[in-house]
């Protein structure tokens, strides 16, 4: 581990007010550190926010190890001060997906890039799901690539939790296609690559991916269904299924002759409006 | 020369509406209806569209009236396309395509939900500002981007107002004006805050766990006189609000925009306007807040959104005057906020001469 004395032992340099946290460069023993400080939230009541806010700490810290531990990068935990609300931990040089995403937004796709990158994506995800952990908040801004060795790293595991319910492993998936379709959809279909990584790296893809498929279904409109190539053999089951039917699409010829008396008075209304 | 004028159809809920709008954003006219039901009940499509189709004539020929126009000086028939339910949605699309076809004037379908936006935008003047977007039917954290209104988060399973509206049924509270209403004034006399389940994915929210929880707790806790009415509605309150300004911060964040507006029925709490504006100013930011006459679904709402669209040269052939339960808002091409677009129908002039 390389040891920068640039930014002196204690001192905080702000790099970014996020939604819920400050982020300092500091340095920690000599290493160049990210201290990440969770504030208290005014428009929340008391109780409420000092529980979501050692809840998150907690889970960040815990989740974050975990997620090591099951062989997914991210920064080293330095230290946990439960009374500041703060992490101390290990600082990654490089940018984040977003970043690489928005540029290539700009001045075109770097198609060896971006295949690295989405596998990486959907082999990390695969790796915390089979683990039971769930990373809570997958947007691109959360994933760095750390320079040099252009390895995918996951930070913000404030909403992380452990579980193994397909269900939550889904929505997982699902807050990632969201954030993407919302940020980079210049960059052409991103989550289909990821997630052909993620079948391959995950044991348990199939039942997650169900389980995403019945959320698309009941969330979008059944044209953007039937072109998610990626859905494959469990969409054709799910077409069938009896409350995808009864969610089916209903246009003006729906319902049109029920209320025929109500009809005929409306268009006696009509004539009397008129004359 | 006249300003432009459309005639929208508002029908997608409880409420219908009819409204005459300018395109300068002036209002005319704006009559309501709404249909209540009795406490407890909530209300149901057949209904409601049976109530939308006695109502709608009269409030056309009011709304005629107190803009102190005929229908000869109306440009173009808006009316919701959708999202909304399927039945009280027909009422509107019907009553469009005949008079439409009586007075020989174009239609504009619209998006109910760009329509808020674009009502809230009209009435406080907010720029480019995050959008929430909380209704009985909706909960949206939208902002705009590349020609459409894009939702950055929503909600995975029921809508903000659905749970309030039915932990009032559970309460069995008056549903007159509306059962948020009531829930909001009885809110201000709780004392006690009680631990509820908080739901934050991402930018993402869900409803439906808070309310199980506190419907299968309530009358237990009521019960045993842990805590009151009042109390439960402060924490319900408490808690869901705190998770929608939450989501529109990290909105914020990720977006790098400074305003809020907030749009839809919700929108009208002021408990939750004002949790909004806290966290706003502490980003140097502004909230942009309207009441109940623009918050709450209206006609004027469809009527100048549908405008705009017609300006910029975009009228719905008869045929394709359908209505649909599922639209969502970044499905509509928001031609109106390019800049460089042409303006046709000869919207220029009247932006120019206003």
């Amino acid at each position: 581990m390389e040891t920068k004395k640039d930014a002196q032992e204690g001192s905080l340099i702000l790099l970014k007010q996020g939604a819920e946290a400050r982020v300092f460069e500091s340095s920690f023993v000599g290493r160049k550190s990210i201290v990440k400080e969770r504030f208290s939230k005014k428009y929340r009541h008391p109780t409420l926010d000092s529980k979501i806010t050692v809840k998150r700490l907690n889970a960040e810290a815990r989740c974050m190890t975990k997620a090591r531990r099951l062989g997914v990068s991210t920064p080293a935990l330095y230290f946990v001060d439960s009374v500041l609300y703060t992490l101390t931990i290990e600082y990654v040089e490089g940018p984040s997906v977003k970043d690489v995403l928005l540029e290539f937004g700009l001045h075109g796709v770097v198609e060896e890039k971006m295949d690295d990158i989405t596998r990486q994506i959907g082999n990390a995800i695969g790796k915390l799901h089979d683990g039971g952990l769930i990373h809570g908040d997958l947007t691109t801004s959360n994933m760095l690539i750390q320079n040099g060795t252009n390895k995918l790293v996951l930070i913000d595991f404030g909403l992380s939790f452990t579980s193994t319910l397909p269900e939550d492993k889904a929505v997982d998936l699902y807050v990632l296609e969201r954030a993407l379709l919302s940020m980079h959809s210049s960059c052409g279909n991103v989550m289909d690559k990821i997630l052909a990584a993620y079948r391959k790296s995950s044991k348990q893809w199939s039942s997650t991916l169900n389980k995403l498929a019945q959320g698309t279904i009941y969330a979008t409109c059944d044209k953007e269904v039937e072109s998610a190539p990626w859905l494959g053999d469990c969409y054709t089951s799910l077409a069938h299924h009896p409350l995808h039917l009864a969610a089916g699409k209903v246009t003006s010829t729906h319902d049109i002759r029920s209320p025929v008396i109500a009809w005929v008075r409306l268009i006696l209304n009509f004539v009397y409006v008129i004359l | 020369m006249k300003q432009m004028t459309a005639l929208g159809f508002e029908g997608s809920a409880n409420k219908i509406g009819v409204g005459v709008v300018t395109l300068d954003g002036t209002i005319l006219s704006n009559p309501r209806h709404t249909y209540i039901t009795p406490p407890g009940q909530g209300f149901l499509p057949r209904e409601t569209a049976q109530h939308h189709l006695q109502h709608v004539l009269p409030l056309v020929k009011s709304a005629l009236e107190t803009a102190k126009m005929t229908h000869d000086e109306i440009d173009c028939l808006c009316y919701t396309k959708g999202p909304g339910m399927g039945a009280p949605l027909q009422v509107a699309a019907v009553v469009v395509r005949i008079l439409s076809q009586l007075w020989k004037k174009p239609i504009v379908a619209v998006n109910h939900c760009v329509a808020h936006i674009e009502m809230g935008r009209v009435v406080t003047g907010a720029d480019d500002p995050v959008v929430l977007y909380v209704s009985g039917g909706n909960t949206q954290v939208i902002a705009y981007s590349e020609g459409r209104y894009r939702i950055f988060g929503e909600t995975i399973d029921i809508a903000v107002g659905n749970c309030l509206d039915r932990f009032a049924r559970v309460l069995t509270l008056s549903n007159d004006p509306s059962p948020g209403y009531n829930i909001e004034q009885l809110a201000k006399k709780g004392e006690q805050f009680i631990d509820l389940p908080y739901v934050v994915k991402g930018m993402d929210v869900s409803f439906s766990g808070i309310l199980s929880y506190i419907e299968a707790s309530a009358v237990e806790k009521l019960k045993n006189n842990e805590c009151t009415p009042a109390d439960l509605c402060y924490s319900l309150q408490e808690t869901v609000f705190a998770m929608l300004v939450e989501i529109t911060e990290r909105a914020m964040a990720h977006c790098d925009k400074k305003d809020v507006l907030i749009v839809g029925g919700v929108g009208c709490n002021e408990r939750l306007q004002e949790m909004m504006r806290i966290m706003c100013s502490e980003r140097g930011g502004k909230l942009f807040a309207t009441d109940d006459r623009y918050c709450i679904d209206n006609g004027a709402m469809i009527a100048y959104t549908g405008l705009l669209a017609y300006a910029h040269g975009t009228t719905t052939p008869l045929d394709e005057t359908t209505f649909t339960q599922r639209f969502r808002t970044d499905e509509v091409l928001a031609i109106w906020r390019d800049k460089n677009a042409p303006s046709v129908n000869g919207g220029d002039q009247d932006v120019i001469r206003e």
